[in-house]
């Protein structure tokens, strides 16, 4: 728990000092999790809905777009990626609109482990020094691999340069109830983005496959497992199942990190991924934030979309909201 | 029936066919008001015992589906003497951006389709009006005031419209492609190739032939539509979309969206995503035509003009040619090495 550490101003053995004991023995930590609170999963949706009919207009709609193209984390992982796919979306990134130069820069660009070196030379040869590269890591996305073979992939990507890390938990040990098995793992990866000669260690966001998980309660618990286990960002999905972001899920999670900044003094990210495809949906992800969680988290540095095309469907509104003209796919790229 | 209530004197139409219970009526109908609503305007109950009306709920037509206007908007509609006959969508400007993000998405499929494929699906459309002539020929002449058998000549030509273009699928290409002699050993071919999302602004005087004969050209080559119908007239418009939508045309391939033309067409215009613009509609005085030619430029639309003095004496049933086949058509053509 030491290595815990934020970009919160707080200790970074704050979450140990609050929460020391619940995290004591597996025992403990079961109890803790399943001592949580019940989800009213239909007040969650309502709520979620609810916040998702706020009309967003003009000045506010531009303040919105903008915002949710800096906290975009363009993401490309698929098995058929070249270097040159990874360099176009780098030089994408950077400058996501060519015909306007006021499009602020996404935050970071999501591959591989493989691909976080291409990812890092592009990124500070075409003026994306700025942009931070995320790598997903411990056998994306399934996570059935042997902790050692996790661990090595984490590494790898750290030395490559990834300035942040994307680890899916291990879903099966969760659901059997192992959650010490779990919480250990996540530790272990975070020491794991430690930086041998020193330096920053990279920013650890831990996937839990919403999914996967099948209830909220499951959600609600695997939150604050992770944040107790010293997750700096805790994401929704991988993006390679049926059920990926949705607004009640990450309303869900959003609350756990407002619950657990009070708890522990603690600012953990929140970042939905997956399914995420238009303007329209990522202001009311906007909206869920600032009303859960609160204003505090509406920076890139507390919350990212983990999206690709989303990013197109933005600069065409943005376009909109600029000309007054609809416009369409010949106006962005293509990806 | 001593007790019969006051009545409005309107009737007319489809609305006002029939009657509800005395009693009913009377409470709902002041007499003074104007025809306004499906409660209103009602002819003389006669009998104690008639059916309740089933009103018909006029929607838009988007990517196969029809929704109400985003706006919730509706506009009344009525026959040639003012008569209320329904209440129609009126379309917002994201109705039109919802349509035209449908029409894109069709047009792959559609213009990648066969062109005999095409004309099979075209054709049955024609055979799925042939079997609602009636219903036709009544809202024509509900819309645009006409006796019964100049209604029914109407929607006969705009069936026999259809049927001919239909028939053009797979010879348009012969007749305005083919292979261009050229100094040097290559094959040099040329083929019309659909241009993408046409924005159609129809007829406003001829509420169904001129729809048909603006409409039916453009599809027909691959292309994907959006239409704006006539605004005083556009049930047959919304009828016909009921014939599309159960006849193997792919939804979104044409889209119907009823409302202010002037207000819908702006948008179109200046939609970066429509490739062409059809201005048969754009109404007698030229000036919304030269508004919207303006706008289209912006990404070098084709633009299709009202003819010059066209203003209200378009005769729909001349035979119309190949031109506004051509109109939505751009020559691709290919230079293939001989011999290599």
């Amino acid at each position: 728990m030491s290595s815990a550490s934020t970009a919160t101003a707080s200790p970074a053995s704050a979450p140990a000092s609050a929460l020391a004991d619940v995290t004591a023995s597996d025992a403990a930590l079961r109890r803790y999790l399943h001592g949580l609170p019940g989800v009213d999963a239909v007040g969650l949706e309502a709520r979620a809905a609810t916040l998702g009919t706020r009309s967003i207009k003009t000045t506010a709609k531009a303040y919105a777009i903008d915002l949710a193209i800096s906290m975009i984390d363009l993401t490309t992982l698929e098995g058929a990626d070249t270097p040159g796919k990874v360099r176009s979306l780098c030089a994408k990134g950077a400058n996501p609109d060519p015909s306007d130069r006021t499009t602020p820069q996404v935050a970071a660009i999501c591959v591989y482990s493989d691909m976080a070196a291409t990812a890092k030379k592009a990124l500070s040869a075409g003026g994306g020094s700025g942009i931070n590269v995320a790598s997903v890591a411990t056998a994306f996305p399934s996570g059935r691999a042997a902790l050692s073979v996790k661990l090595a992939d984490t590494r790898e990507a750290v030395a490559a340069g990834a300035d942040e890390i994307d680890m899916v938990i291990d879903r099966g040990a969760f659901l059997a109830g192992d959650y010490g098995k779990v919480f250990e793992e996540i530790q272990a990866v975070k020491d794991a983005c430690r930086r041998p000669g020193g330096g920053e260690p990279a920013h650890l966001k831990v996937i839990f496959e919403n999914g996967e998980l099948s209830t909220y309660d499951n959600i609600r618990r695997a939150s604050w497992l992770a944040m107790l286990a010293g997750a700096d960002f805790i994401k929704t999905s991988t993006g390679k199942v049926a059920v990926n972001a949705t607004l009640p899920n990450t309303l869900l999670m959003l609350e756990a990190v407002r619950d657990f900044r009070a708890a522990t003094g603690t600012q953990i990210g929140v970042k939905p991924a997956g399914g995420i495809r238009t303007a329209k949906d990522a202001i009311r992800y906007l909206v869920v934030v600032n009303e859960t969680a609160g204003p505090d988290w509406l920076s890139p540095d507390w919350f990212r979309f983990g999206a690709s095309s989303l990013l197109n469907d933005l600069l065409m509104q943005r376009q909109k909201l600029k000309t007054g003209r609809y416009s369409g796919p010949d106006y962005v790229t293509v990806d | 029936m001593s007790d019969e209530p006051k009545k409005t004197a309107k009737s007319g139409g489809t609305a006002g066919k029939t009657g509800r219970p005395a009693g009913k009526t009377a409470a709902k109908s002041p007499a003074k008001s104007p025809a306004k609503s499906p409660a209103k305007g009602r002819t003389s109950v006669r009998t104690p015992a008639r059916r309740i009306d089933v009103l018909k709920t006029y929607k838009l037509f988007v990517g196969g589906k029809f929704p109400r206007s985003e706006s919730g908007r509706v506009y009344e509609v009525t026959d040639s003497e003012g008569n209320w006959l329904a209440n129609a969508p009126q379309a917002s400007r994201k109705d039109a951006r919802d349509a035209v993000t449908a029409a894109r998405k069709a047009f792959g499929g559609w213009s990648g389709a066969t062109a005999y494929n095409r004309g099979q699906i075209l054709y049955r459309v024609a055979e799925m009006l042939e079997g609602r002539r009636e219903q036709f020929a009544a809202e024509v002449a509900a819309a645009e005031g006409l006796p019964g058998p100049a209604a029914t000549a109407q929607v006969d030509a705009a069936i026999d419209r259809w049927v001919w273009y239909a028939g053009w699928s797979d010879k348009i290409v012969q007749v305005a492609g083919g292979a261009n002699p050229v100094a040097g050993p290559f094959f040099n071919l040329s083929t019309p190739e659909p241009t993408g999302v046409v924005a159609v602004l129809a007829p406003q005087e001829s509420s169904f032939l001129g729809l048909a004969s603006v409409l039916a050209p453009v599809i027909v080559t691959g292309n994907t539509a959006v239409v704006v119908p006539s605004e005083k007239a556009p049930l047959p418009a919304l009828s016909l979309a009921e014939v599309l939508a159960t006849s193997d045309v792919p939804g979104g391939v044409v889209n119907l969206l009823s409302g202010r033309t002037r207000e819908v067409a702006a948008t179109l215009a200046a939609h970066q995503d429509v490739n062409a613009l059809d201005l048969a509609g754009a109404g007698a005085d030229g000036e919304l035509a030269k508004e919207l030619e303006t706008a289209a430029a912006e990404n070098l639309k084709r633009v299709l003009r009202p003819d010059e003095g066209a203003a209200e004496g378009v005769d729909w049933s001349a035979d119309p040619g190949t031109s506004r086949l051509l109109a939505f058509l751009e020559t691709k053509t290919v230079w293939h090495p001989i011999g290599v």
